[in-house]
């Protein structure tokens, strides 16, 4: 990795400091939910990340932002990759898509919103994927129960 | 009774009779490997819309996993891509360690890369066996499953079980080679010669073979990279990136090997660049039976490596030791972690959140059949539906990682 990519993403994208860390080599930018679109925009057309990786979520309960939308994206022509973060309150679980940067975030949004209910403003699509039509609730939300089943083809009585 | 349908399409039929007709394919449909469900819109025989449905396995891996100890996820990890195991094992195995920060030994290291390869050719021989079948190329599949069966039976060897190896352990391996392992080792590359280069006479220039696949299921590299594809997707459109080469873990940096590029991004680019990775895998298992050194396959760090078993049954410390890590689990040091390898369908991540618990908090895994499950509707659009299953086939989806 750049050494001085830390202190460019920092420059461009995140003015206060203590938004940007590094872990485990990789580059971690804290984003307001606000920021998000036009940051990984700047990251994609300035700087290589010409692939997204990955996005999911974390559940951080009794958190004021509740959810913990954490995306990965790597460059291949640099061989970097980074993490961006943002946090979205229960109350209005929104985030702007990324559908129209990266083909990729459709189907992985997708799956978010299945997961989490986390709501990708712009992405037309957010049917479920690995769930099935009609499932109710968010199964990664920490105050979903494990052991709650909603089968689809009931049970029969033996 | 009335059953709800648990998909919906992304378009329904049309009320006007243009010819085109909607036919649904899966999701148990028997010449789809993988429980998949493809909802077509066919204009005659070609494929006009492709809308994919999969989750037909979720087993909710990832809920699962925030309720058990961070060893105790390994069987789980194992059943993600159930071709080739032990690399989920090694990615995860390794997302863990980053956390709490442990160097494994040397020999753990070499042992992990060399059986890192020999799954990568058992995974990527199912694949190519079960697209040529597809085909019709039946003596080409039982070939290849003979040679696959070898595998199998020579990583039982090893692991105990020929599919579902849980062998991986947070600080090291399970066990050691037996006795005589690399001898049959040798063996079996040996037989792996002679098999594929039967595959390359039947197959290579297989004139029905290359009609089938040659100009079918074409990405092109801008779609690869736009939709997130990597592995062999990504490398048949004839970018060569791959984790093992790009950011180097394991024994990589140490070893000689080339990463083969496909041209157009089509079936036969993919059939061409697994055939030729599971070359290079091979030249890789020489070298790193050459590099194998004796020493100890578990670091000596008792957070999280369990205690000899002779040392729990003479010695309370050990006996404590033991107890913990099995009742409490190890405590990983809070954090989060993203770490990544090169598994045979692609970039295999784990993303771990860690509350300093004996448990995760989280574990999200980027499993590369599932973001190349995104892009197979333009990879079957405008194709003909007799080459919807060979072009799934060359994806090779594997439901355990893509459902979850």
């Amino acid at each position: 990795m750049d050494a001085n990519l830390p202190e460019r993403l920092r420059l461009r994208l995140t003015p206060e400091a203590p938004a940007l860390t590094v872990s485990g080599g990789m580059p971690v930018v804290m984003l307001q939910p606000a920021q998000w679109l036009d940051a990984v925009r700047t990251l994609k057309t300035e700087f290589g990340f010409d692939m997204m990786l990955d996005v999911t979520a974390v559940d951080w309960p009794g958190d004021a932002l509740r959810f913990e939308v954490v995306l990965h994206l790597y460059s291949t022509r640099d061989l970097v990759r980074v993490r961006l973060k943002t946090r979205v309150p229960e109350a209005e679980p929104v985030i702007d898509s990324l559908v129209s940067l990266y083909g990729a975030a459709a189907f992985m949004e997708r799956e978010c919103h299945d997961m989490f209910g986390i709501v990708f403003r712009g992405n037309d699509d957010l049917r479920p994927i690995l769930l099935y039509e009609g499932f109710v609730g968010h199964p990664l939300r920490k105050d979903y129960p494990k052991h709650r089943e909603q089968p689809l083809v009931p049970y029969r009585d033996v | 009774m009335k059953i709800a349908n648990p998909v919906r399409s992304s378009f329904e039929p049309t009320l006007v009779d243009d010819g085109r007709v909607i036919v649904n394919i899966g999701p148990s449909h028997p010449a789809t490997h993988g429980t998949v469900q493809i909802i077509t819109e066919l204009d005659g025989e070609k494929v006009t819309r492709a809308d994919v449905h999969c989750g037909y396995l979720h087993r909710g891996f990832e809920k699962e996993c925030e309720s058990h100890t961070w060893h105790n996820l390994m069987p789980y990890v194992d059943r993600l891509n159930y071709c080739s195991g032990l690399i989920n094992d090694f990615a995860y195995c390794q997302a863990v360690e980053e956390l709490l920060a442990i160097e494994i030994t040397p020999r753990c290291r070499v042992l992990r890369t060399l059986l890192s390869e020999y799954s990568r050719i058992a995974d990527h021989i199912t694949c190519v066996a079960a697209g040529l079948m597809e085909l019709g190329a039946m003596t080409a599949f039982l070939y290849l499953m003979t040679l696959r069966d070898y595998i199998y039976e020579h990583l039982a060897d090893v692991t105990g079980a020929r599919v579902t190896y849980s062998y991986g352990r947070i600080g090291g391996l399970a066990r050691d080679l037996p006795e005589g392992w690399l001898k049959r080792l040798d063996e079996v590359l040996d037989e792996y010669e002679t098999y594929i280069g039967r595959i390359h006479g039947l197959m290579d220039r297989n004139r029905i073979f290359i009609d089938r696949m040659r100009r079918v299921g074409t990405l092109t590299q801008a779609q690869a990279i736009d939709y997130g594809c990597t592995g062999p997707m990504l490398r048949s459109t004839g970018l060569a990136r791959d984790v093992r080469k790009d950011t180097p873990y394991l024994a990589y940096a140490d070893l000689d090997f080339e990463v083969p590029v496909g041209i157009l991004g089509d079936n036969y680019d993919r059939y061409v660049v697994r055939m030729r990775e599971m070359d290079e895998s091979v030249h890789m298992i020489r070298q790193l039976v050459d590099m194998l050194q004796p020493g100890p396959i578990n670091v000596d760090d008792p957070r999280c490596v369990l205690p000899e078993k002779q040392l729990v049954y003479s010695e309370i410390e050990s006996l404590i030791t033991h107890f913990k890590l099995i009742i409490d689990g190890p405590r990983v040091p809070a954090g989060d972690v993203y770490s990544s390898q090169e598994g045979a369908n692609g970039e295999l991540g784990f993303y771990i959140v860690s509350t300093g618990q004996g448990q995760p908090y989280r574990v999200h895994c980027r499993a590369p059949s599932f973001v190349h499950m995104g892009v197979t509707h333009l990879m079957l659009q405008g194709g003909q539906l007799a080459d919807v299953v060979p072009t799934f086939g060359s994806i090779n989806m594997i439901g355990g990682e893509c459902d979850r």
